[in-house]
């Protein structure tokens, strides 16, 4: 059994349990053991980083030492603590000169950054360590003509040259993860294109416009739900629904499943503990599509 | 004196001078940015084009007051296209960078700096959903290492920026 340290950020404790528990229960299932460590703090995403750069590195460098120290490699749900956590890692392991000056700071909180972890994003985890056979093999539900419209968002891609996760114009390792689940990846208008949610609570009508033309493009396209992998990406689409509702008096209706949530349905996990009545938009459609 | 001093360091310098804003000087306004940016668009207030023409012509007071930097949603599309390499998103940080130390910072973000300081996450976890953690069968949160991060903005000088906004209002 692989463990890694699992980093959960703030957003996912604080607003998605559905997130959590389906992704704690799938990765169980796969093999993976996850273990939670004292004394984390936010990773330092965009809206720290807008505010300071060399604090946020400082940051995320705080919580890479801690795993560390415990020496585990990290997993994130979080996309957004997946590219701090790792811009952090991969910047500081290559500047000698920007590793000492994040170690002054860091000593005034008892750490030292080493560079001797890796952090990876679960679906990483999923694709490298478990691989596509062993999800395959795990499969106990059958999903009857499911089309996904697969929503990889910013943060798993891009910076490419930092995440070197997959070919940020044309990625397919993502849809590849969908479709062992037996579901069909289907193809939509601007499928790359950011979802806005950065800038909710800025600049809310852009960020609902740039979400509401990512729901009609996935449903012109024939989806029954999108599914995502990060928890702004979800927010902004399921939530957004709902706004979308009062500000533009439309109704979409379109499922949103974290992909985690989609890989615990049909590995065998109960639906009644995956917390499934946190979504805004229901996903009874798509439950009905599982055999 | 402080005319010579403005002209002496250019704005594009002092934007490149520091952490992410370093790439600045190589763009030559070809656009790219601009039309793979989502943001762009969708409204009509943000152009990253424009914003580092605004930067490189050296019109400090533009940039800042017109608030468009604060409308870059960090997706790092135009920093993957860039044909000049220019770290466009990183760059965006940095001028925001300055804006903050200055005291020109949204209150959002002056809530996510409040809200590290106080509680070391920029999402507070609710007691109702501390329940539903446990009715679910979520473990207990561990807990968050708000006194070392404390020491960490100590050290950096982060605190300031706060207090500076404060004093301002």
């Amino acid at each position: 059994m692989t463990s890694y340290a699992l980093f959960l950020g703030c957003t996912i404790p604080a607003r998605l349990p559905n997130y959590e528990i389906s992704a704690r229960k799938a990765l169980s299932k796969l093999d993976i053991s996850l273990v939670d460590l004292e004394g984390t703090t936010c990773c330092a995403p965009p809206p720290v980083q807008s505010l300071d750069l060399e604090t946020s590195l400082a940051i995320a460098a705080y919580n890479i030492c801690l795993s560390e120290e415990a020496n585990l490699d990290i997993i994130t749900l979080c996309s957004g603590c997946f590219e701090s956590l790792t811009v952090a890692n991969e910047t500081l392991k290559q500047n000698e000169k920007l590793k000492a000056k994040v170690n002054q700071i860091l000593v005034k909180a008892g750490k030292e950054f080493k560079g001797s972890i890796e952090v990876k994003h679960y679906l990483q985890v999923l694709s490298e360590d478990v691989g596509k056979e062993k999800i395959k093999s795990s499969i106990t539900r059958k999903l009857c003509d499911l089309k996904v419209a697969s929503f990889s968002g910013c943060h798993l891609l891009r910076p490419s040259k930092v995440l070197k996760f997959d070919d940020p114009e044309r990625p397919h390792v993502y849809d590849e993860l969908i479709e062992a689940l037996g579901a069909k990846s289907i193809w939509y208008r601007n499928k790359q294109k950011c979802c806005g949610g950065l800038l909710r609570g800025y600049a809310d009508d852009v960020a609902l416009a740039i979400a509401r033309e990512k729901i009609i493009n996935a449903s012109k396209a024939g989806a029954d739900c999108i599914v995502t992998i990060c928890p702004f990406c979800y927010l902004t689409l399921d939530l957004g629904q709902v706004l979308m509702k009062s500000t533009y008096q439309e109704e979409h209706n379109l499922p949103i499943l974290h992909y985690s949530e989609l890989l615990s349905l049909t590995i065998g996990v109960d639906p009644k503990e995956l917390a499934l009545e946190f979504h805004k938009i229901k996903i009874d459609s798509v439950l009905n599509k599982i055999e | 004196m402080t005319k010579i001093k403005e002209y002496n360091v250019p704005f594009s310098k002092e934007v490149s001078s520091r952490y992410g804003g370093e790439t600045i000087v190589l763009c030559y306004q070809c656009g790219t940015c601009a039309s793979s940016c989502p943001v762009a668009k969708t409204t009509e207030k943000f152009n990253p084009r424009e914003i580092f023409r605004l930067v490189l012509l050296g019109e400090r007071q533009e940039v800042f007051q017109s608030n468009a930097i604060w409308l870059c949603s960090s997706c790092y599309n135009c920093q993957e296209r860039c044909p000049q390499m220019v770290e466009v998103a990183d760059v965006f940080f940095a001028l925001r960078n300055i804006a903050a130390e200055e005291g020109h910072l949204p209150n959002m973000y002056l809530e996510f700096a409040s809200a590290l300081i106080n509680d070391g996450r920029i999402v507070p976890v609710s007691k109702f959903i501390e329940r539903k953690r446990e009715q679910i069968g979520l473990p207990p949160l561990k807990s968050t290492g708000t006194d070392a991060l404390r020491k960490i903005l100590a050290a950096t000088g982060f605190n300031n920026l706060q207090l500076k906004k404060e004093a301002e209002s």
